[in-house]
């Protein structure tokens, strides 16, 4: 198998993480916007915190794309110089911040996903990936019970708090199918022990959030007529380029400043 | 969820460092029920790594002394110093003391 190209294997493997180290990235920075916006100043710090594992997450598993493909970029080169086409995150994780109701709906589903996806990750073939999945799934767990917490509270609230936790559900769910959708580096990835295959997370990740929705006395949605695809293929909203404009001007009007 | 006041309730919270220690007061935060609140806890008081185990309690259910009464609570024990085990002379031929 070549090692060069579109789809030589470093190239492969470079996108799978790219993928998995993206979504990361981008839902920090989006959680991140959080901060002096919740309810309480308790959830601000607990909305940083969870941000702050993902952005974790996400230097380790750039940093291990870099190194993987071999040309010198570092965690700062992937996540501030590459431009929208080359992001490989999901939709999900771009769009914009709604209310609080919302991100949980977003946050449920994601870190759902996560949890499923890094237990998968535990065995992949790929040492440091398997490091950092190790590590990430506590985290993940505990973004999950978060997301569970308030889902719970809210639904299963006051007339009004249902309301919104139900409209956040409905806006989130056209961008849920997207994550288990089996990109062909994904397939490769999860043929060589790399990866793991998203459509098998579907069924497990589904499972926990419906058994949440139920006890929360909220309404699974039906299935929208339209659905995200293609963010793995760098193709984006247009929320992609507000964020990224954020995320990497500083980086890139004063590259290589530090504090 | 909320007070008469239209925000969350206070909660007391109080950590352990580690096995054999005691919890000690760390501070206070609001939350909706105690199970957010243990969360929240969690996120302010530990993300240092600063303990093992958490308590919370509501503010409400502490009942604490008032300062008023602090002359008729503390003082008294001032001038009691046979209260502590220094005030005795330990006879020399006591071993096991």
């Amino acid at each position: 198998m070549s090692t060069t190209g579109t789809t030589g294997t470093t190239a492969r493997h470079t996108a799978y993480l790219l993928g998995l180290g993206d979504d990361a990235l981008v839902y920090a920075q989006r959680l991140g916007e959080w901060l002096t916006r919740a309810p309480q100043i308790e959830e601000d710090m607990a909305l940083g915190n969870i941000g702050l594992d993902l952005l974790g997450q996400a230097r380790a598993l750039l940093t291990r794309a870099g190194e993987v493909e071999g040309r010198g970029r570092d965690e700062d080169d992937l996540a501030y110089l590459r431009d929208e086409r080359d992001f490989r995150n999901v939709h999900l994780v771009e769009r914009p911040r709604g209310d609080f109701g919302q991100e949980m709906a977003r946050l449920l589903w994601f870190s759902s996903y996560q949890h499923e996806l890094y237990a998968g990750l535990l065995g992949s073939g790929d040492e440091v990936l398997a490091g950092v999945a190790g590590k990430a799934i506590k985290e993940v767990t505990y973004h999950r019970d978060h997301a569970t917490q308030w889902v719970l509270r809210l639904g299963d609230g006051t007339e009004e708090s249902h309301r919104r936790m139900q409209a956040g559900l409905e806006a989130v769910q056209p961008y849920v199918a997207e994550l288990f959708d089996d990109d062909p580096v994904s397939v490769w990835a999860a043929e060589t022990g790399l990866g793991v295959l998203p459509s098998t997370l579907r069924e497990p990740a589904t499972g926990y959030v419906h058994a949440v929705l139920e006890q929360a006395t909220l309404t699974v949605p039906e299935e929208p007529r339209w659905r995200s695809r293609g963010g793995r293929e760098g193709i984006h909203s247009e929320a992609m380029g507000y964020l990224l404009a954020e995320m990497q001007h500083l980086h890139r009007s004063h590259p290589g400043a530090t504090w | 969820m909320t007070d008469a006041t239209g925000t969350w309730p206070l909660w007391e919270v109080f950590v352990r460092a580690k096995r054999g220690l005691s919890h000690v007061h760390a501070g206070s935060l609001r939350a909706p029920d105690a199970q957010m609140a243990l969360r929240n806890a969690r996120d302010l008081y530990t993300r240092r790594q600063e303990g093992v185990s958490i308590w919370v309690v509501r503010s409400a259910d502490i009942t604490a002394s008032s300062p008023d009464e602090r002359d008729s609570f503390f003082d008294p024990a001032a001038d009691k110093v046979y209260r502590h085990p220094t005030f005795y002379d330990v006879p020399e031929d006591v071993e096991y003391l």
